[in-house]
């Protein structure tokens, strides 16, 4: 007679397939997940804490730090929420706007492209890997021409975006984007009629719509579902309204769909990004920030502002008291976090090497998941 | 300095997008939470509206009655939980904590937020019931603020670890942190202790020992600890010690 046991095994923290510290406590009945629990704050350095002792422009740095893959993003995502504390999401200049919307797209691209090389290799595919850091290099090469850093940017203002764009930018970007759709061929040709590839993702950590709203997943999980939700569309910011792109949707709610929708949206990035060019060359130069007091003491009240970040959702939520220039109080709503949650029921029933597809299709950072 | 500052009593000049103020029953019906506010109407205590973004403040034992009649009429995606700790919030009066709940209904399009007052003794209902989702958020909460759910399936720490004395993001928690080195590892450190000078063959005034409220943001913190000045003198002896090998290892 065999005696069977369920063993308890430490997935992480010092694991590369979870992502930075990521600690999962596996329950599993041979090489079958009985049940997971992720075990989180590693990497906790009490941001939300550091945000209540420091000035509004003094943040912005510090929101770099948290999904430090998309920091324009994260950037945007705080000065956009200060903006509307201040009621001055309206005076934002165009050619403003068109950076930060330039940015965020560019940053959408390379934290895609960043996915999907740890993705792809976390499953054994290598080559993935060599071939998007390709492209990754050209954006954050682009990226240190406009603002110096090519990870924690700082490249947004409260009222706008600190500097005009280099002499040639849009040129290079304009190379780039002319390029980019065939870097994407490339990486679908090598994976998405790979047997071996559909054999690791197809069936892997479904997610039901309902399931998925449940548990307050956001982004491409959620979109994998079959879910039509993208902030940029729903509850639209910045000049969002005036540029043409699609939202990519699942049907089956699995990793190979949310792999899919994953590169469907980098073309659709890529398609703004080529809008912009022409716009921006139609505002005028130096236009670059709404005018605002040198010193930001927003008015008493509260505030909750999200934008769409390449990994979900992400909010902030402030609450000014009025009299000073810190925020009383800012928490933050990170995509990572909430979408780490659902881990558990997605990855039960499922084998110990599955565990590190589904990881890497959720789509954490830890930075952001522990701030 | 005074033509940075901008004249402080004029608020709701600066934000134009804002309506005329409403008052507590036109907001109650508003139609985005109207469906929701006739069912529970007795729970609702106040209600308030800024930038666009309705607050509803909730009875806190009812909280769970609340969002489920939200849930039911369309808000079936819980977006965020914060807690707020108003004890050094100007002219406060009432009880300490808040928690925050917003709701997006994805039929409307539209967020609304629900808010309970509650203080560190009385516990906050779970909402786990009502969405999965908040699950962590509550643990998170919990971790920083000590407020308590009850009726959580596992309310326990989830940022900070098992056994950290104290809640961070309570105003009254210094910035700089508490040393709970006593705490963690009480085979190494005597009870009442923790880190100490000597202990790690430094200079008590290199070592990262919390003394005292760190008083304001800008001042670096060093000249605070080994008793030393108001900050704007920085102790010159530390800044001209070169650097050996035995402290390259910290």
């Amino acid at each position: 007679m065999f005696d069977v046991h369920e063993m308890e095994v430490n997935f992480g923290p010092q694991h590369p397939s979870t992502h930075g510290v990521l600690r999962v406590l596996l329950r599993v009945d041979g090489e079958r997940i009985v049940d997971a629990k992720p075990i989180i704050g590693y990497l906790h350095r009490g941001t939300e804490k550091l945000f209540e002792h420091m000035a509004y422009p003094q943040c912005v740095p510090h929101t770099d730090r948290m999904d430090y893959v998309a920091s324009a993003t994260n950037n945007l995502g705080f000065v956009e929420t200060v903006e509307k504390l201040l009621g001055i999401s309206k005076n934002i200049p165009k050619r403003a706007q068109l950076i930060r919307v330039m940015l965020s797209e560019l940053q959408r691209i390379s934290s895609h492209l960043l996915w999907l090389a740890t993705h792809a290799i976390d499953i054994g595919a290598m080559t993935p890997f060599f071939y998007t850091f390709r492209e990754r290099e050209q954006i954050l090469d682009l990226f240190e021409a406009y603002c110096g850093a090519r990870l924690t940017l700082n490249c947004m203002r409260i009222g706008g975006v600190p500097e005009d764009l280099p002499y040639g930018w849009l040129d290079d970007v304009d190379e780039f984007t002319s390029k980019f759709e065939a870097a994407v061929d490339e990486y679908e040709s090598l994976l998405t009629n790979n047997r071996i590839w559909k054999k690791r993702t197809v069936g892997i950590g479904v997610l039901s719509p309902e399931d998925a709203i449940e548990w307050g997943i956001t982004g491409p999980p959620l979109r994998g579902c079959g879910v039509e939700w993208d902030l940029r569309r729903k509850q639209p910011y910045e000049c969002y309204p005036e540029l043409e792109f699609d939202v990519p949707v699942g049907k089956n709610g699995d990793t190979y769909d949310r792999y899919l929708v994953r590169m469907v949206e980098m073309r659709q990035s890529n398609r703004i990004l080529r809008q912009c060019i022409p716009l921006i060359k139609e505002t005028p130069e130096g236009d670059l920030k709404a005018k605002i007091s040198k010193v930001i003491r927003p008015p008493e009240g509260e505030v909750y502002h999200s934008i769409e970040s390449p990994k979900g959702e992400l909010g902030y939520y402030i609450v000014s008291d009025g009299k000073t220039q810190n925020a009383y109080r800012c928490h933050v709503r990170p995509p990572s976090f909430v979408n780490l949650q659902a881990l558990p029921a997605m990855a039960k029933g499922h084998l110990v090497s599955d565990l590190v597809a589904l990881i890497g299709t959720i789509d954490i950072v830890l930075g952001e998941v522990d701030r | 300095m005074s033509e940075l500052t901008p004249p402080s009593s004029s608020p709701p000049a600066a934000t134009p997008g804002a309506p005329v103020a409403r008052s507590v029953d036109e907001i109650k019906r508003d139609p985005l939470v109207s469906t929701a506010v006739s069912r529970v109407d007795d729970a609702i205590l106040d209600a308030k509206e800024f930038a666009g973004e309705i607050t509803l403040f909730a009875d806190r034992d009812r909280i769970v009655e609340v969002a489920r009649a939200f849930k039911d009429s369309g808000f079936v995606y819980l977006v965020d939980l914060a807690g707020v700790d108003y004890s050094k919030y100007p002219n406060h009066t009432g009880l300490r904590f808040s928690v925050s709940y917003t709701l997006y209904s994805f039929q409307k399009n539209g967020r609304v937020r629900l808010r309970v007052w509650t203080d560190e003794k009385g516990a906050v209902p779970s909402v786990t019931s009502v969405w999965k989702t908040a699950n962590w958020h509550e643990r998170e909460t919990y971790d920083m603020f000590g407020i308590t759910f009850s009726g959580h399936p596992n309310l326990e720490r989830i940022l900070m670890w098992e056994g950290f004395n104290g809640f961070p993001l309570r105003k009254d928690f210094p910035i700089r942190g508490v040393d709970t080195g006593a705490r963690i590892y009480p085979e190494v450190f005597p009870e009442g202790g923790g880190p100490k000078a000597g202990s790690t063959g430094k200079p008590a005034a290199d070592v990262n020992v919390y003394k005292g409220e760190w008083k304001r943001y800008g001042t670096w913190p060093a000249a605070q600890i080994g008793g030393g000045g108001n900050g704007a003198k920085a102790p010159a002896k530390p800044a001209a010690k070169a650097i050996t090998t035995e402290d390259a290892d910290v």
